[in-house]
Parts: C-alpha cells; structure tokens; sequence
C-alpha cells in the first residue's frame, strides 16, 4: 500500500505510535485533575511516577518485534501458570489471600503477567494453521484460557480473572471462530446461570447481586456504595459541580473515591460533557487499536492486537457500568485513570505491544 | 532457545478479509456498548438530574463506624494497670479557617507552638484534603485546653477533640509484661486485611504490638458499633439517626502482682537482668521484670526518631524482653535436674562419692576441667555435697558418663530448648544442644569435652529466665511441668472468668526417692553453713530451697588467673541464683539472673531472699485481716 521502506518518520523509528500516545496523555490529564481534586498534591505526585515507570515500560515493550513476543510466548505462559501455581501454594501455607510473590526487592502479582501473556498464547497457538480454527483447536484453546482464569479466581481475584478470560476468548472471536459455536456457548453459558445461583453462590454473593438490581435492599449496606456513587453521577448534572465541588466525593460519601469510583467523582465534578469527553478519548483510543489490528501483517499478530484493544474496552466498560449500577462491584480500575501502579504497567506495557506490532513490518503489503 | 517457523498461511486474503469482518463487528458492538453507558450517563445526569441534585443536598445521611474501647489490664489484686485516658487533640480543617496563617501565628503565641509541630503540620497539610481536619498537636494539657477555649472565638475551623487514649500508669514498671499499643501502620493494616477483620477495625486506630496486649489483642480490642449521622453541608454532624453501641473489649486480670513487681523492679535498679516469680503448682507468673525497661507511653503518644533510636541502639538493650528473649548460660543453676538424671540413669546412686581434687581430666585426654574451687571439694563428695557446694567436679564426670545424647531429651522435660508456653509473642526457646543440633548449627561433630561442660551449664548450653523458673517449680513439685501464664481471668458483667491451668507431661522417674535426695541438696544451699546461699538465708522465717549459678560469660584458659575486679564490667560473671519456697510445701519459684554482677551466691542470692520475704510478708499481711 504504502512504500514505507523508502521514508521512515521518526516516530516509526522510535516505534512510537503518536496517535495512541496523545491518547494516553489525555487520559493521564484527566487522572491528575481528578486526583487533585480528592487528595491532593501528594496523590498526584504519586500516580505521575508511576506513570512514568509504565511509559518507560512500554517504550522498551515497543522496540521488541512481534517475532521476539511469538518465540517467547509459550515458555512465558507456562512458566506463568506455574508462579500462579507456587502463589496457591506459598497462600495455602501462609495465611488468607495471597496474590504477590516476593523478590526480594520487589513484589509482583504473576496475574498481571497472566493479563499480557493470555492473548499471546492463544494467538500463537491459534494462528499455527489457517484460521479459522477447528474444533478441536477451539477446545484446547478454551482449556489453556480456563486452567489460569481459575487459578487466579482461587485467589480470589475475580477482577483479574474475568480480565484474563476475556483476553483469550476476544482472540477465538477474532480468529473468526463460527457464529454457531458462540451462539450455542452462549445459549449454555445462560443455562448455567439458574444451577450456579441456587447451588454454587454463597448468600453473601446471591446478596450482592440483588442488591446490585435493588440498591434500596440494603441502603446502609451492601447498597451503600452504589446509591452513594449514583446520586454522585446523577447530581453533577450537564455540566458537573466542577473541580472540589464534589460534595459526594469531599465529604467521603463515596467509597474508595480514588481507585475504583474514580469515575463517578469525575462524573460529579465535571458532568455529563466530562464523560462524553472522556468516553470520546476512550473510543479514539479503541477504534486505533482496532485499526492497528487490521492492519497487522499476519494472524498471530492481528489477533494479539484485536484481543488487547477489546480487553482495554472490557476494563472501561465493567469499571463505568460498576460505579453507575449497571454491572456487580467487581474490583476492576478505570483504565488509566484511577489511582494504583500494577493495572496501569499492565495496561502501557499491552499499548507497547500494540505499537510494536504497528512499526515492526517484516514485509510490505503486495498490491 | 525457541524456535517455530511460523507457517505460511495459505489463503491469506481470505483471512484477513474474515478478520477485518470480525474487527468491524467488534466495532459496532463497542459503539453500541459506549451508546448504551452514555444514555445511561443521560439518564442519570440529565433525565433524573433533579432527582439526584435533591437527594446529593439532603445527602446528610452518613455510616460512620464507633471504634469500641479497649479492654482494661489488672494486677491480681485488682489494681489497674493499663487504662484508657481521656486526651484533648486540636485540630483544623484547612479549608474553614478564615486565614491559615494569622492563626497559626496566633496559636503558637498562645500555646508555644513548636517548630517541630508546625512543620509536621505543613507536611499532613500538602498530604491530606482540605476538608478533612488535621491534627496539630495531640495530648494538649489540661491549661492548653483552658487556654484554647477561652479564645476559640478568634480560630474559625479549629477545634479540640477529645478522645481515649491507652495509658500505663505504672510507665517502666510493666513494659515487658504488658507491651504496649501503638498506631497501626502499614503492616498491621495489611495483616487485618488478610484476616478478614477490616471490619472490626473500622475506625480503630491503636493495635496492640508487644506483650499481652499484642498477645490479647482480640480479647481486648472489642466490637465497633456504628451511628448514622446528618451531616451539614460541611460534613459536619448536626444529629444521630440511629446508633449501634460497640461492645467493649474485655477487661482481663493478670496473675502479675503489683507489689512483688515493684520490689523486683527496685532491687534491679542501675543493674542489667531479670527476675521472674511463678506459681510452682499452677504456672501463675506473679513477676516478670526484664531491666532495663523503658516506658511504654512513649509509643503510644508517639515519640522522635531521635528517642526511638536512643531505645534501639542504646548498648543495654532496653526493647529485649530478658526475662523471655534473654539467653543465658544456666551455670550451677541446672546441676539438681543434672543429678536426677545422673541418679535416674544409674550413673550414680545417692552414696556414690568422688574425689575431687580441683579439677577433672577426659578419660583418654589431657584437657583438664577445673573446679571453681581452686583446691577441690575434698575426697568424699557425694551427690548431696555436690548440690550443697555446688561441686563442678563431681558433675563433670556425671555429665560425661551420661551422655548428651540422654542428656538432651531428658532437659527438654523440664522445658529447656523449647518455648515456655508464655502467654507472650516475644519468647525465644533458646538452646538445648544435641548432636544434630551441633551439626545443624556449626558443620561439626559432638566431642566429649561438649558434654563436660553441659554438666555444669556451660558450653553450648543456654537458657531463658522463664524456662529456668519453670524447671525450678517443676523440680519443687515432684516432676509436675506447668505452663508459665500471665492472664489469670477474663471479666465480665457476670463475674470473672478463670482460666484453666494447662500443664505438659509430668516427669516420671524410676523413682520417687531420687526427688528427695536432690531437694535435701538444694535445701542445704541455703540452711547448711557450708551451703553456697546460706549467708543471705540465714535469718529467713520460712524454710526455701535454691541453688546458686555463675556463669563465665568469657571462657577462662586453663591456666590462666585473674582477678576479678580487673574483668571488663561486659565481660564480668553473671550471677544467678534460683530457689522454690516453703520447701516443705513449695508455693513459688524465683529466678533472679544479673548481668556481669558477679558471683550468684554473693549477688543474686540476696535479692531472691529480699523478693521472697515480700512475699510471704505480704502473704502474712493478708492472712492477718481475716
């Protein structure tokens, strides 16, 4: 299509891909502002060196070329299944919960790592023959996307685990596997609810999700965060309070204003013109992943590129969908806005790989 | 290294024109979903934006949890020792204050601000909200409080808070019994979370980190209630909906007696060391002093780094807790548990007697042990005379034929090498050596000459305050181990709550002579003239038996004098001295061990008459009310 060979910019040099980057920079403005408004300078400063270890992160992520991420991805799955496994097992011995792994120097959750090498795995397993895939392909692909999705909800860390799961089905739907199969999955996965409801939920879960359709249940309860955080949403109104003005968030109505109800702080202070903002940011940043996708050379790639543009999408989606009472409280950030470390690394380490997909081209399209 | 050619896809135009259907589908659904969050969005923001504006202004209703009080800490004669104070905070909330810096000026006129107050106070100012209050100083007097609100009038936004804090009356006295509750950081917080106890500890801020108050911290911390409060539009409360008391935590008594603390604690005055009183029959740990102390307020209220650092480098030690953490060598002290397994394995029997000329030689060696009396102990030295003068030969050779090896598991019967049992986290079980252990430590085979010196309670061979307590009761009752414990009874509404006394196996030996034969021993120690303790004995009016320990904290070369006021003060003896009394009908055993004082004859021995007269005195006292 085009001769890129002859003239290289220097942001394909750099392997930077300056759409998402402006992108991601506006999302980080938002961030600030918000955080500045529930906790101040410290908050801020805070969030920003983190911020700058994750852009550093993706950087280097960007400079390796996708051949680099295919030979490596099922040595880095397996061993990452097994640190899920030695998790289980040091928080069996230990006491409670236990999710990090202790360097030393540093402590690292495997499931972070469990998030980027998902789509990889599934990809390159995928894409060994011409898609779509057999049958008998899907089948593997779906067991290699169970065994870690639930070693990491035994953690219990059902954010994680819904976000892993997501990652390595999104690369089945992209590998175009037949709208029979998805329809009929489906069709069981809604079967399945009745059994899992009356059999498998604990009380305190079935109480979740009723009160996730009946916050009045329970006002002072278990529906005390999603009223407090819908009327936040409901009184910013057209144009919000505006900054400091949030009364729900100012006044500690609104739990964990911070991390995860970063949303419906902003929502209270700068309104519904603030979200259609920040909603439009989301989706210029979407619809260039997707673009990246389609223009990626070979299936491992595409699909790899498909599959963390639509996970970027899933943790907006059950974040915002969260705060407003439209989906259960499950602990999932809003992506690159909310304040905390090891999401937002996560999240620019999967922009550097989408970026590493778009300025690595082995060989140029024939006309 | 990995390596998987890639295949070449054979029809690549049709794949990719499946993919990018795929990707438009995708997309469409995205939309869709973004259309839906939005309308959504609408709905609240616009459509219902009059609805939630009314209820984010009446929005006045507020959970707010009520941490409970924690429980109160008494002595066995009902006299508190750890109690909760009343403590006046002032605060401010940035954002009320009319002019920040006026007032500030203002304040440190009136109530001598700091420096250190007002830059800790800039720093929490940049860190936190503007509309969360701020404290500038905690524990203000009750003159500040006076002061403060004579002229409240003139600071818009400032305020005194008062609220309960943890108090040990008795500072020093108590430290390492009690321990002490501080504020939670980020460890403890992380340890709750784990538990799954973060709901308990909603609006707590103080968790107990030594002693019993670390030990009985679920006991004492209590259930939080919760109110529901209106607030104004400042966050303000204007009034209480409803109110959930918490329950307080329960208030525990302590088997710890005041007044043999206090005697403990003044006869360890400007001395390094330890004294430890239990019940022989039930474990009841009556004192427990470890000095040098340090007082345990100071963590509550918060201190410098400066201070903490003094407490922490400081060359005494003050943070170890030496009555359970202290590692000592037992010296003489273990020589009755030493006969009775000399006697119990047929060693010896009770008229066994040995020459001893000064010191003792491994039979097929030339390393000669010496006796620490220079000349010897005589030519007929029987069990009996060795406990009484405390004759190092005799055991040399007892030890040496016994054999570590029997040596070992019969010690940790009574107690040595493992932990006590204390109802405290900071216990250390100390070192009862064996084979393995040697290798398993140092790389090296068990020899010989190890086990002599075991005999006498040197060597490898180590012990606790606690544990030579423990073994002191358990010699006193005929081979009954108790579990030393602090907490005597839990309180309540309906009465107190005693614990039941827990006891480990008993020691069983072949037979029940052999007790007698080495009590007779330890009685002598004090109530013969030739006995190593009977000068501080001598005019008791009640019958004890002990037995005296000193302990060569620098190994002494053979052949090598010195005189012992040219010993470095760190490098001199450690005196201990242990004993049970009445001896005819045992009530308590005392361990007294101080470092570098010297010999435990001439130190310790006194101070354990002194601790042992008060309490019978005061024993007398009370019998004489009834």
């Amino acid at each position: 299509m085009i001769n890129k060979t002859r003239h290289k910019s220097l942001f394909i040099r750099l392997h930077i891909d300056p759409f998402l980057l402006i992108g991601i920079f506006m999302l980080i403005a938002i961030s600030c502002t918000v955080l500045y408004s529930v906790g101040g300078n410290a908050l801020v400063f805070k969030q920003l060196i983190r911020v700058s270890f994750a852009l550093v992160v993706m950087f280097l992520v960007a400079q390796l070329p996708p051949d680099f991420y295919f030979r490596w991805a099922p040595y880095v799955f397996g061993m990452s299944v097994l640190l899920l496994i030695a998790v289980l097992i040091i928080g069996h011995t230990g006491k409670g919960a236990q999710r990090w792994i202790d360097l030393g120097f540093t402590k690292f959750q495997p499931a972070e790592i469990m998030k980027l090498i998902m789509p990889f795995m599934i990809a390159y397993y995928i894409s060994q023959c011409t898609l779509p895939p057999s049958f008998k392909k899907i089948m593997v692909a779906i067991c290699l996307i169970i065994i870690p999705t639930l070693l990491i909800a035994l953690q219990p860390d059902l954010g994680t685990a819904i976000l892993v799961f997501a990652s390595g089905i999104f690369v089945l739907f992209f590998s175009g596997v037949s709208w029979l199969y998805i329809g009929s999955s489906l069709i069981a996965v809604f079967s399945f609810i009745p059994i899992l409801w009356y059999y498998l939920m604990h009380d305190y879960q079935r109480l979740r999700v009723l009160t996730l359709f009946n916050p009045q249940l329970d006002p002072y309860g278990a529906g005390y965060h999603i009223i407090q955080s819908k009327i936040a949403i409901g009184s910013g109104g057209l144009f919000g309070k505006g900054m400091f003005g949030g009364t729900q968030s100012q006044l500690e109505f609104l739990p964990e204003p911070h991390t995860d109800f970063i949303f419906s702080v902003f929502s209270e202070e700068f309104g519904f013109i603030g979200i259609i903002t920040l909603l439009f940011i989301y989706l210029f940043i979407i619809s260039r992943g997707l673009w990246i996708a389609n223009k990626a050379q070979d299936s491992f790639t595409k699909l790899v590129a498909g599959s963390i543009t639509l996970t970027f999408f899933v943790y907006i989606f059950v974040n915002i969908g969260m705060v407003s009472g439209l989906l259960p409280v499950v602990g999932i950030p809003l992506a690159l806005v909310s304040y905390g470390g090891s999401s937002i690394v996560t999240l620019l380490a999967g922009f550097g790989i989408l970026m590493s997909i778009n300025t690595h081209r082995r060989f140029n399209a024939k006309s | 290294m990995p390596k998987k050619q890639r295949i070449k896809i054979a029809n690549h135009s049709a794949e990719a024109a499946l993919f990018t259907r795929r990707v438009l589908v995708i997309f469409l659904l995205i939309s869709i979903a973004i259309s839906a969050l939005i309308s959504n969005m609408y709905f609240l923001q616009v459509t219902s934006y009059k609805k939630y504006k009314t209820r984010s202004n009446e929005n006045r209703i507020k959970v707010e949890p009520i941490p409970p009080t924690r429980g109160l800490i008494y002595d066995t004669n009902g006299i508190i020792l750890a109690e909760n104070k009343s403590v006046y905070s002032l605060k401010v909330v940035v954002k009320k204050a009319s002019n920040l810096k006026n007032e500030l000026k203002a304040l440190t006129k009136l109530l001598s601000l700091t420096d250190l107050e007002l830059n800790t106070f800039k720093k929490n100012n940049y860190r936190s909200k503007s509309f969360k209050s701020i404290t500038i100083r905690t524990a203000l007097s009750q003159k500040d409080v006076a002061v403060f609100t004579a002229n409240r009038h003139h600071f818009k936004g400032f305020s005194i808070q008062a609220d309960l804090q943890r108090y040990y009356r008795f500072g020093d006295t108590f430290t390492h019994v009690l321990g002490y509750v501080s504020k939670m950081n980020a460890k403890d917080k992380q340890r709750i979370e784990k538990n799954g106890e973060q709901r308990r500890y909603r609006g707590t801020n103080y968790i107990g980190k030594r002693g019993i108050e670390k030990y009985y911290e679920s006991l004492l911390h209590g259930e939080p209630g919760q109110q529901q409060v209106e607030v104004n539009s400042w966050g303000k409360v204007i009034r209480t909906l409803s109110y959930t008391p918490p329950t307080p935590g329960k208030d525990i008594k302590l088997n710890i007696d005041l007044r043999l603390q206090l005697k403990a604690q003044q006869l360890l005055r400007n001395q390094r060391g330890s004294i430890v009183v239990i019940n022989v029959n039930t474990g009841a740990v009556l004192t427990l002093l470890s000095n040098p102390s340090y007082d345990p307020n100071l963590f509550v209220q918060g201190m410098t780094i400066k201070q903490y650092d003094k407490l922490l480098q400081s060359r005494d030690r003050p943070l170890l807790n030496r009555a359970t953490q202290g590692r000592y060598a037992p010296a003489s002290t273990i020589k009755p548990e030493m006969a009775l397994l000399a006697l119990n394995t047929g060693v010896i029997t009770e008229h066994t007697t040995i020459n001893d000329p000064g010191w003792w030689i491994v039979p097929g060696s030339k390393r000669r042990f010496r006796d620490w009396k220079q000349w010897g102990h005589g030519t007929h030295v029987d069990v009996f005379q060795a406990i009484k003068q405390s004759c190092d030969t005799f055991f040399y050779k007892a030890a040496y034929q016994i054999g570590i090896d029997r040596i070992n598991p019969f010690m940790e019967k009574f107690g040595f090498g493992k932990y006590s049992g204390i109802d405290l986290n900071e216990e250390s079980y100390s070192i009862m050596p064996s084979r393995d252990w040697k290798n398993a430590r140092f790389k090296k085979p068990w020899y010989d000459g190890d086990t002599v010196s075991i005999g006498i309670g040197q060597g490898y061979w180590t012990v606790t305050p606690i544990q030579l307590t423990k073994a002191t009761a358990a010699l006193a009752t005929h081979g009954k181990v108790v579990k030393p414990t602090i907490l005597q009874s839990v309180l309540s509404r309906n009465g107190s709550l005693p614990l039941p006394p827990e006891d480990y196996p008993s020691i069983i030996l072949k037979n029940k002579n052999y007790w007698n034969i080495v009590l007779k021993g330890m009685y002598a120690v004090v109530s013969s003239p030739t006995g190593t303790g009977f000068r501080a004995f001598r005019t008791a009016y009640y019958t004890v038996a002990g037995k005296s320990g000193t302990a060569q904290v620098v190994a002494i070369k053979e052949g090598q004098h010195f005189t012992k006021y040219k010993v470095l003060l760190h490098r001199k003896d450690n005196a201990l001295f242990v004993a049970f009394a009445p001896y005819e009908n045992p009530e308590i055993a005392v361990t007294v061990i101080l470092e570098n004082a010297g010999g435990g004859s001439s130190k310790a021995a006194p101070m354990v008459r002194k601790i042992l007269d008060e309490y019978f005195n005061n024993k007398n006292k009370k019998t004489s009310f009834h």
